[in-house]
């Protein structure tokens, strides 16, 4: 037992699902509420803040990884700071990364459930957060998958590793980070195991999700 | 409905704390001293730095963390303060990166040499002759159409080594790139050989990246010009210059370098690979240089790294002498 905890790859494995966990759950955190309120309340400019977080689906990782890197560099903005390189500013990346997907995916949750049902809590005495929480119990199904698919989204990204966290060995390297360097390195026999790892996790969540969304319908 | 708000609420607590104490538990750094090198990919891939790290820190209570990258990207982030040392193979930038007051106490490591490497069939003739005619025969191959050529066309120290090949060969490089025959894959040594390799294609390499793909079997190009002052490589280590940024780790670079130096370090390199390749990947250069026993390497080496008869002028000792006895 002890030997697989001192594997590499199992390290590697745990510290990218540390890492991309951690990154969604943060991400959570402001996501969704902002997509709750987003979806529930109607305001000037609601179309407008969906259609940003829309665009922001597109978010290319080594764009923002960019970004990033000359933000949290020593001589950057946020230099003072000292996150580059660390899996803190992975962690940070990721979850910037996401929310776009975690706001649009709660948005359209929130909006798919019946408006009816918020009046009539409130007519049965709810007050307004106790109403909203009954949408929010009614739309729950569809938050899970949003953040499942942003936790996929996390663990398969290269682009925002790569450049906040330079691949440090033991340390911040993640699955996608260590399989870019083994293809480099022309040690495909590696990258190949650590593939299989990464698909593996990938399609299990996909899996879980597909099933979760028949079993939601 | 009671219960269920608890419920709720309980859950979007704990998605908090689990959030908290992820975040607490990578920023909880250890006891341990913290060193950031940026290095070359031609040196790290070979596994070189792997077998150093272990040695060091087993003898040293300091972390060392390797960013590997090629030498454009390794020097940048060393400029701008995010690596406390570097470990490149570019003498014209290394004395740039001196000069503009970003590096201080460099140090010649190790040395080996690129090679000129292409197809088996070698249409282009150039098989064991010198670097600057083989180099000419490849241009006079490419314009005719028969053979390609590709460059790393990633900054890094073997794309600068190219460039400064074209040029000791009488051409411009900046007018080669134009050309049909020239290929730039913009990227690290191993997927500039796989795509030399795929398309019949001469590059140059250096040796450690070319060996281990050679031998895996991932490539079938051959070796064609190995020989000759033009083909050196120097590795060399500079540490950052604390007196630009002060958050910089200097000391433990200092211990770095002179364990690099060392008997220990040297030999580290100089065994390195040879039970894999039955040849070394690289050479040491701290014995060769005090001791001149290869007056003819020796003087490749001043001619090509080194600065105003130095390895390190005097100005950038950065009060360490001892480095340079």
């Amino acid at each position: 037992m002890w030997d697989l905890f001192q594997n590499p790859l199992f390290q590697i494995t745990v510290r990218s699902l540390q890492i991309s966990g951690t990154a969604t759950l943060l991400s959570v955190l402001w996501s969704l509420p902002l997509g709750i309120i987003v979806g529930m309340k109607s305001f000037p400019g609601k179309q407008l803040t969906k259609g940003v977080f829309n665009a922001l689906l597109g978010m290319p990782t080594v764009a923002l990884g960019l970004i990033l890197y000359l933000l949290f560099s020593r001589t950057g903005q946020l230099g003072f700071l000292h996150l580059f390189p660390s899996s803190q500013a992975i962690i940070i990346g990721q979850a910037i990364l996401v929310t776009p997907i975690l706001v649009s995916l709660t948005i359209s949750a929130v909006e798919s459930v019946d408006p009816e049902i918020k009046d009539l809590a409130k007519t049965l005495g709810a007050s307004e957060a106790e109403a909203s929480l009954t949408v929010l119990r009614e739309a729950g199904g569809g938050v899970v998958l949003a953040v499942i698919a942003s936790f996929n989204r996390a663990i398969a990204e290269l682009g925002v590793a790569l450049a906040v966290g330079a691949n440090l060995r033991g340390s911040t390297q993640v699955l996608t980070t260590v399989i870019a360097m083994e293809v480099n390195r022309g040690n495909l026999e590696n990258s190949i195991q650590l593939m299989v790892i990464l698909l593996a996790i990938v399609f299990s969540i996909t899996l879980v999700t597909n099933f979760l969304q028949r079993r939601i319908k | 409905m009671q219960k269920n708000n608890i419920i709720w609420i309980t859950a979007l607590i704990l998605v908090a704390i689990v959030s908290i104490a992820g975040t607490t538990y990578y920023v909880g750094a250890g006891p341990k001293k913290k060193l950031v090198i940026s290095t070359t990919t031609s040196i790290y891939d070979t596994g070189l730095l792997d077998t150093i790290e272990d040695r060091f820190e087993a003898k040293y209570s300091i972390d060392l963390y390797f960013i590997s990258v090629g030498t454009g990207l390794a020097i940048t982030h060393a400029e701008r303060g995010d690596a406390d040392m570097i470990l490149v193979h570019a003498p014209s930038k290394e004395l740039t990166f001196l000069e503009s007051g970003y590096g201080t106490c460099r140090k010649i490591v190790a040395y080996n040499f690129f090679a000129i490497v292409g197809p088996e069939a070698d249409p282009a003739d150039i098989k064991d002759i010198v670097p600057i005619e083989a180099l000419a025969k490849i241009v006079e191959a490419g314009r005719e159409g028969s053979i390609k050529w590709v460059s790393r066309g990633d900054d890094s120290g073997t794309h600068t080594k190219e460039k400064g090949l074209w040029t000791a060969a009488g051409f411009d490089w900046s007018l080669l790139r134009e050309e049909e025959w020239y290929e730039e894959a913009g990227s690290g040594m191993g997927k500039t050989l796989q795509v030399a390799d795929n398309l019949d294609a001469y590059t140059l390499a250096d040796m450690g990246t070319y060996l281990k793909y050679s031998k895996d079997g991932i490539i079938s190009s051959a070796t064609l010009v190995t020989q000759g002052e033009e083909l050196l490589n120097v590795y060399s280590a500079i540490a950052g210059n604390s007196t630009r940024y002060s958050h910089l780790n200097f000391d433990d670079a200092i211990t770095f370098i002179k364990f690099l130096i060392s008997e220990e370090g040297q030999e580290t390199i100089s065994k390195f690979g040879t039970n894999m390749y039955n040849q070394p990947l690289f050479y040491p250069a701290v014995n060769l240089l005090k001791q001149n026993t290869d007056p003819t390497t020796v003087q490749w080496i001043e001619n090509y790294a080194f600065f105003d008869g130095n390895e390190c002028p005097p100005e950038y000792w950065s009060n360490h002498p001892e480095l340079y006895n």
